[in-house]
């Protein structure tokens, strides 16, 4: 039993936070997990890339070799299909649909290109995470959207989302829970099908 | 017993609180910043420790080397192009040798992630002919720094504990031990040991090189390191030291070849004989320069085992290893990615200044002078500012290590450029342009000094600064730079035209002016708002 995930997105939308949630739910669920993350520049609106591993047999690597990833994560679009060769042929591939544009972004391209994976799911996360009272929960809206799917129940990724925001007010955990409780909903109407013409692609 | 997920710089940090440590140095530097961060975090439930942001790697290393002096075990941590600017006092703390424990954090960047360049530090370990400890995960980061405290009070050394980027800035859980309380302070008592005149210095030189036999035998029974030969007759083998240790155990299919982890150094001679005595080759896998792979046959010596990794092209000669490029390297195949990444579509996407620093405002004026002046050349230094190399047209020409703009600046001035500049940040002129500029205002060379006057270290997440920013004109006009040359400007918009005109004026000034642009970064700000929200 391992899962390897693949979090990506730009420097200050809350990727670390994804990464605390997961390997803080898999270990409390006595799971070996390692996790890496590349930042440094990126606090200045560089890419920002996780790596999430989790087994219940000791894991040697911190990295993920390519075309073994079991998931991609994403909470912009482009920075998503930066990493899709890590992707195995019937990985998830789910990605919040707002662009954070820089010159040369094709929006348009970008969406088809992402649309015609197998197993893909793109999101309005933003919209959502409105809905649930912050906008910035666009991270939680991704995990709450993948967690049908993840190695862990979701009691523990609630937990980890108390604990992640423990030193906050009741009201941010609030929001939290909600914007993740929104993402579930969408992630569990999920019936992926393989398709050739592309898979299946939610509002 | 406990449990904690940590990185591989925490591990390190709590492994050192652990080891009853008291004191931790360092100045900040991706990827070895979270150590001391982590500290500070602790610093509450560890009351006896003292935690400092230094001035600079070396007067860090200092601290930690006094601390030892006086009976109590230190650490000091830096990323590793710091322990060249703390080298001397590095290699000369190898011939005093340490009193209490001392430990050297060193944190490198294969790949150069946010690093110029991605030099080993284990050839300063071997330079200085100290041992060094390599680990390959956030356990052995905890244990190796614990043991590590213990080996150097044993054999009275400084000990380095080599991390690389891919282990400092990965999470996992590790089991923690009973935490060891602090000794209390002696005075010292050795003054020849630790008074490096030549006579001294020769006896304690040669006290060190007698030491290495006992530093070999150390590393030849280390329970860090772990040979396997399995009864099969493979006639290749590997070494493989720190992280790449798990890149080549990632590939299940080569694990049960001939191994040695290497995870301390001086080189375990013996474990390598035992490893090649019965093998054709053997491939050298080690996240850093090829060190293994070039001392190798000088202690082995087998003209007849065939050495392989970097040197010879197997794996590339620059840059990180992953379990990828180490499963082509013994020409297995490696799984074809199912999908490719659409180079049309993926763009760059360069880091960039936040929005509404003061950096930016600064560039502008400087843009905007640039066509009265076509000489004007501006070297630049280390810190977000280096970002002004990425704008249209680029706004710096240069940099290469903490505090050469003043240096390149005042060279090129003294050669003859006119309208030479330096544009550095406070923490980074604090670091290592002071002394340039003492010279600077000794000979009153030509050339303006911009220091961008943030009042933090910026790049690395905000630590402070050792004093703040508005004693540095003070400091600058009692070196004698006359004080209508030092000028003081808040770099916004609305002051736009005033301020280019102070530059304009200050260029054209054929002696040594200092301006020193002064706002706040933008996300120092952002924190210090969120704490007054909090309390
Ligand atoms: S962190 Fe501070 S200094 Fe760096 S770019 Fe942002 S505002 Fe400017």
């Amino acid at each position: 039993m391992k899962q390897d995930i693949i979090l990506a997105g730009v420097g200050g939308q809350g990727i670390l936070s994804i990464a605390f949630v997961l390997v803080n739910s898999a270990d409390k669920k006595g799971l070996y997990c390692k996790q890496s993350e590349v930042h440094g520049m990126s606090q200045r609106g560089g890419p920002v890339f996780a790596l999430v591993r989790m087994s219940d047999k000791p894991i040697y690597s911190d990295l993920i070799p390519v075309g073994e990833a079991d998931m991609i994560i994403g909470l912009e679009p482009m920075e998503a299909l930066r990493y899709v060769n890590y992707l195995k042929q019937d990985g998830l591939f789910f990605t919040d649909n707002t662009p954070i544009r820089v010159g040369g972004y094709d929006f348009e391209r970008i969406k088809s290109a992402i649309e015609a994976y197998p197993y893909n799911l793109t999101v309005d996360a933003r919209h959502i995470a409105s809905e649930a009272g912050n906008k910035l929960a666009v991270n939680m809206v991704m995990v709450g959207a993948a967690s049908p799917f993840l190695l862990i129940e979701r009691a523990y990724l609630e937990n980890s989302i108390r604990t992640l925001f423990a030193r906050k007010s009741e009201d941010v955990i609030k929001v939290n829970l909600t914007a993740f409780e929104k993402g579930v909903e969408l992630g569990m109407q999920l019936k992926f099908e393989k398709s050739t013409s592309g898979g299946k692609n939610l509002p | 017993m406990r449990t904690e997920i940590l990185l591989g710089d925490e591990a390190a940090a709590l492994g050192a609180l652990h080891a009853g440590i008291g004191g931790s140095f360092a100045y900040p530097g991706t990827p070895a910043t979270e150590l001391q961060e982590y500290m500070f975090l602790m610093k509450r439930n560890y009351p006896g420790v003292y935690i400092e942001w230094s001035a600079n790697e070396k007067a860090a290393y200092e601290a930690a080397l006094g601390m030892s002096y006086i009976w109590k075990r230190a650490i000091v941590s830096m990323k590793h192009v710091g322990l060249n600017v703390a080298a001397d006092a590095f290699i000369n703390s190898a011939v005093t040798g340490v009193n209490a424990g001392m430990v050297i954090m060193v944190a490198d960047d294969p790949g150069m992630h946010s690093s110029q360049n991605e030099q080993d530090s284990r050839f300063y370990a071997e330079f200085a002919r100290v041992p060094c400890f390599e680990p390959s995960n956030q356990q052995e980061a905890y244990d190796m720094t614990l043991e590590a405290f213990r080996f150097s009070e044993e054999v009275k050394l400084p000990v380095m504990i080599r991390l690389v980027t891919r282990l400092a800035h990965s999470r996992a859980i590790i089991t923690t031990e009973t935490p060891v309380k602090h000794t209390p302070l002696k005075k010292g008592h050795d003054w020849k040991k630790w008074t490096l005149l030549p006579a001294n210095a020769r006896f304690r030189f040669q006290k060190l090189t007698e030491l290495q036999p006992e530093l070999a035998a150390y590393s030849n029974k280390s329970a860090f390191q772990k040979l396997s030969i399995p009864e099969n007759g493979a006639s290749t083998g590997v070494i493989a030291s720190g992280i790449g240790y798990n890149y080549l155990m990632e590939n299940s299919d080569l694990a049960s070849l001939p191994i040695l982890k290497i995870g301390v150094y001086p080189l375990p001679g013996n474990l390598l004989k035992s490893l090649t005595r019965n093998l054709a080759e053997v491939m050298i896998i080690e996240n850093g320069y090829p060190f293994v792979e070039s001392r190798l046959q000088s202690i082995v010596q087998n003209p007849s085992l065939k050495v392989r990794g970097r040197l010879t092209g197997d794996l590339p000669a620059t840059g990180e290893l992953t379990p990828d490029l180490v499963r082509k390297a013994f020409g297995k195949k490696t799984k074809q990615p199912a999908f490719t990444v659409p180079e049309n579509l993926v763009v760059n996407r360069p880091p960039r200044l936040c929005d509404g620093c003061a950096h930016k405002e600064v560039y502008n004026i400087l843009d905007e002078i640039r066509e009265e002046f076509p000489e004007m050349t501006v070297f630049s230094d280390i810190g977000c500012y280096t970002l002004g190399a990425l704008r249209t047209p680029p706004s710096i020409e240069s940099c290469v290590c903490m505090g050469a703009s003043v240096g390149m600046a005042k060279g090129a001035a003294n050669g003859g450029l006119t309208y030479s500049v330096a544009v550095i940040g406070d923490s980074t002129f604090l670091h290592s342009g002071i002394p340039t500029l003492l010279k600077a205002a000794g000979d009153n060379s030509p050339f303006t000094i911009i220091i961008l006057d943030n009042g933090t270290v910026g790049m690395t997440g905000g630590q402070d600064v050792p004093i703040p920013g508005e004693r540095i004109e003070k400091f600058v006009a009692a070196l004698g730079v006359p004080e209508e040359h030092v000028k003081v400007l808040i770099p916004i918009r609305i002051h736009h035209e005033k301020n280019v005109q102070i530059m304009r004026e200050e260029l054209k000034y054929r002696g040594l002016s200092v301006i020193i642009a002064r706002r706040e970064c933008i996300q120092l700000v952002k924190t210090k708002l969120k704490k007054q929200k909090k309390s």
